[in-house]
């Protein structure tokens, strides 16, 4: 009895204090991810900075989100293709016309791929391209101001998914149509598909001082959907890929009739070829409508001007342009390795992953030992140009992305995984669970000559029970993953806006320091500036009213505005006049039939109130600016239409 | 009863063991104690402080003439020379432009007026008010009882460069 209860008090003595003394040593033993000090891998503390910035598309959301990685902190949200009333994009007077098309303005699109301009196939960190699949756009975003400098429109396009990817100099951005349509558009049936519906891959340059983009020509293709691109590198420099689906050219219930051919095709697209032929006068003008966005940064103003022509290029016509290789089922991805050789081809319904290799394909183009043609496009032969089959791998691949040792991941949707495996021997070395339903990947410098090995984000479109449950709707989420051992880490998820369809991230330090600060209040050009409070005034012209505002720590020059008549349109041009980074100042107007502006140091924005009722309205800054930002205020009385109260302004009664 | 003491000795050392390793509490606990200390001290100065200022009630920051004190910032040491009227009237064209949103030359406004500052500030502390007004507001005794005596609107950083201060600094004597 006595022995029985040593022994137990012995025991439990061993039980507790083994438990109790939860020592790092003894720890990594355990299973979870705190054992393997995963929190602390991505840990980064109060005030230090994050390794690299993470550009995460908001997909329906229309917008681009900016991480930080590894800790997976959301910086910013800078808005591109929708309204963004915290912004004041697309609401100011100044950035409306960032979102006109031929269409119109429209407030919201569908944003897609997000790609870092390149140079030498490295990341460079100049601009962003990020394209709108929806009314088809493209829109540069300027690292310098986070903000989007650019939008242009695609014509002859519907459904711009295969963009915006860019070549290894950043010589042109792409964009291929995932609908055909009839071009030029015509009232036709829809059963009339076969043969008259065209797809068009374009080519837009950039230039490479100001990043201007220019369209510069399409090439028509046979009625495919368009699905992804890459462009080639190194020794494949001046080719670009794009993945097709539909070659049977169904025009209904796709999800049967265009999964019918057991290959579809990867297009393989010269485009020094296509210089060529321009160059030799082969390309032909044809009339179409699409707008060109661009912003000023010296204006702080947006211009849209509508464009009226194309260049097109056939590629029915034009030998050599584009080669057809055969890769099955409904391809996906379609992803360039960092050598250039290899093109992975992930058919959305079949068994294995296909790559392509740039070398057999050029040696099967010189001996052109075709298997026929589609639309005077020569199809390569599958066996010719394949380099290796990665047997198996999984359920659904979608995407590839490579590391700088030789290896490649590809997401698997249907099976919720990544899997890595090595280019050349092709076999499956490793892979992980993704919570769940993932379908893009990235890599930091992924899609480049020299991508980074450290990190590997994957983007899950279903979290279900990964998060506290907000409703019906959920997050989609990113997870990030440590690939630089053998063996894949999984050490972070966290939600992301909208829904990512891929990301592109480049080290911090390639871009930290050239962040803008402030607007120099001397270079500001805007038309209704106002540089001192001194010039601070109210302009009348018929029943247009401009105000000409300054914004200080913590007042409004002038605060006292009276004179304004029901009916009147009054512009409000508010200039900050802070020369300080971070101290931004918002107004907003009660009544105002639109958002609040948030003014940064030295620029100047306009919003336009439309008075209707006579009363004394006031007016306030909307950004915590100082002790004093609740003083920051100010009032506009409005009369009568037929009143004769004089214009007059003041602050302090002066 | 010899079951109840080897029961009663478990429970006693399993306690001692627990309290032992939980030696990150115990730490937390002894820097927890020494904030509340400084707090104390603080407090204290902080009284003192504020009896101070009210025996010197009778003239305001802004009066009080202080020609020794340089501020804190980039301006370590300046030699007026005769007025150069070209650089004054390049700093009233500054100062219109980057200061006028709180200052009046000859008024008090948001700010105090910079008419006759000369008077009572050496010509390095008003350059670092200018250049470095976050750490001046923070280290400078003066600036820090001008920004109370000023509603607690705290100066801009216009980020005007040494120059440009200095220009403003020119036009300032000619007031």
């Amino acid at each position: 009895m006595k022995k029985r209860f040593n022994l137990l008090a012995v025991c439990s003595l061993a039980g507790i204090f083994m438990a109790g003394c939860n020592n790092p040593s003894s720890s990594n033993k355990q299973s979870g991810a705190m054992a393997t000090n995963a929190a602390e891998r991505v840990y980064v503390a109060p005030g230090e900075y994050d390794e690299y910035y993470g550009f995460f598309s908001g997909g329906f959301s229309g917008q681009l989100s900016v991480y930080g990685l590894p800790s997976g902190r959301l910086f910013k949200v800078i808005p591109v293709f929708s309204q963004d009333p915290e912004k004041a994009y697309g609401y100011s007077e100044e950035t409306k016309p960032m979102l006109m098309t031929s269409h119109g303005f429209i407030p919201w699109d569908d944003a897609h791929h997000p790609d870092i301009s390149q140079t030498d196939g490295e990341l460079d960190g100049r601009w962003i391209f990020i394209n709108g699949n929806n009314t088809p756009r493209i829109a540069r975003i300027d690292l310098e101001d986070f903000s989007t400098a650019e939008i242009i429109e695609i014509p002859n396009s519907a459904g711009n998914h295969s963009s915006s990817f860019v070549t290894e100099n950043t010589e042109y951005v792409v964009a291929g149509t995932r609908f055909s349509v009839p071009v030029p558009q015509r009232d036709i049936s829809i059963k009339e598909y076969k043969g008259n519906f065209k797809g068009t891959l374009s080519f837009i340059s950039v230039d490479q001082k100001t990043g201007d983009m220019n369209l510069s020509f399409q090439i028509m293709m046979p009625g495919f959907n368009y699905d992804l691109a890459h462009p080639g590198r190194g020794k494949s420099h001046g080719w670009f890929f794009f993945t097709t689906y539909n070659t049977e050219e169904a025009h209904s219930l796709l999800e049967v009739n265009a999964s019918q051919n057991d290959k579809d095709f990867i297009a393989a697209v010269n485009w020094k070829k296509a210089e060529e032929y321009i160059k030799a006068g082969k390309g032909k003008k044809m009339p179409t409508k699409y707008a060109h966005n661009k912003f000023d940064n010296s204006t702080h103003t947006a211009t849209s001007t509508m464009k009226e022509e194309v260049l097109i290029l056939d590629a029915s016509e034009l030998p050599g342009l584009v080669y057809l290789l055969p890769t099955p089922k409904s391809p996906h991805g379609c992803d360039v390795d960092p050598s250039g050789e290899y093109i992975v081809g992930n058919g959305k319904l079949s068994a294995n992953l296909t790559v392509h290799s740039f070398d057999k394909m050029l040696k099967a183009i010189e001996s052109k030992q075709f298997d026929g043609e589609s639309y005077g496009i020569p199809i390569l032969k599958f066996e010719d140009v394949l380099a290796g089959v990665v047997e198996q791998p999984g359920l659904g691949p979608l995407h590839t992305e490579f590391d700088d040792q030789g290896n490649a991941y590809t997401t698997f949707f249907i099976s919720s995984e990544v899997v890595k495996w090595k280019l050349g021997s092709w076999e499956v070395i490793d892979r992980k669970p993704t919570y769940y339903s993932v379908g893009h990947l990235m890599i930091p410098g992924g899609n480049s000559r020299k991508p980074d090995g450290k990190y590997l984000v994957a983007m899950n479109k279903i979290t279900k029970d990964r998060y506290l449950p907000v409703g019906p709707d959920l997050n989609h989420s990113a997870q990030l993953y440590d690939i630089s051992g053998d063996k894949m880490e999984l050490l972070l998820d966290f939600p992301t806006i909208g829904e990512p369809h891929y990301a592109a991230a480049i080290k911090a330090d390639k871009i930290m320091h050239k962040s803008r600060e402030i607007y120099k209040l001397d270079e500001n050009k805007h038309k209704y500036v106002t540089k001192s409070p001194a010039d601070a005034k109210v302009v009348r012209n018929g029943k247009e009213v401009h105000v000409y505002m300054t914004m200080i720590r913590s007042h409004f020059t002038p605060d006292n505005i009276e004179g304004i008549k029901v009916g009147d349109k009054v512009y409000f041009h508010v200039t900050n006049l802070e020369q300080d980074f971070d101290v931004p100042h918002g107004i907003s107007m009660l009544g105002a039939n639109t958002t609040e502006l948030l003014v940064t140091p030295g620029k100047t924005e306009t919003f336009v109130w439309e008075p209707k009722e006579v009363g004394v309205w006031p007016f306030y800054c909307t950004d915590f600016c100082s002790a004093l930002h609740q003083e920051m205020q100010g009032y506009v009385r409005v009369s009568l239409a037929d009143s004769n109260i004089e214009l007059s302004w003041s602050l302090d009664d002066e | 009863m010899k079951t109840s003491s080897n029961v009663f000795f478990l429970l006693v050392m399993s306690l001692g063991l627990l309290v032992s390793c939980n030696s990150k509490a115990d730490k937390m606990a002894e820097t927890e104690s020494i904030i509340t200390n400084e707090r104390n001290v603080k407090t204290a100065e902080e009284t003192k402080t504020i009896s101070e200022t009210e025996m010197q009630k009778t003239a305001e920051a802004s009066e009080r003439i202080d020609l020794e004190n340089k501020g804190v910032g980039p301006v370590k040491s300046l030699i007026l020379a005769d007025i150069d009227q070209k650089l004054a009237a390049k700093g009233q064209e500054i100062f219109k432009n980057m200061c006028t949103a709180c200052h009046k030359p000859d008024k008090k406004f948001i700010g105090p007026a910079p008419k006759g500052i000369l008077e009572r500030r050496s010509p390095e502390w008003v350059m670092n008010m200018i250049l470095n007004p976050e750490v001046m507001i923070k280290e400078d005794p003066l600036a820090e009882e001008l920004l109370k005596e000023f509603n607690g609107a705290p100066m801009a950083n216009q980020n005007l460069k040494e120059d440009e201060a200095r220009a403003v600094l020119e036009y300032f004597r000619t007031l």
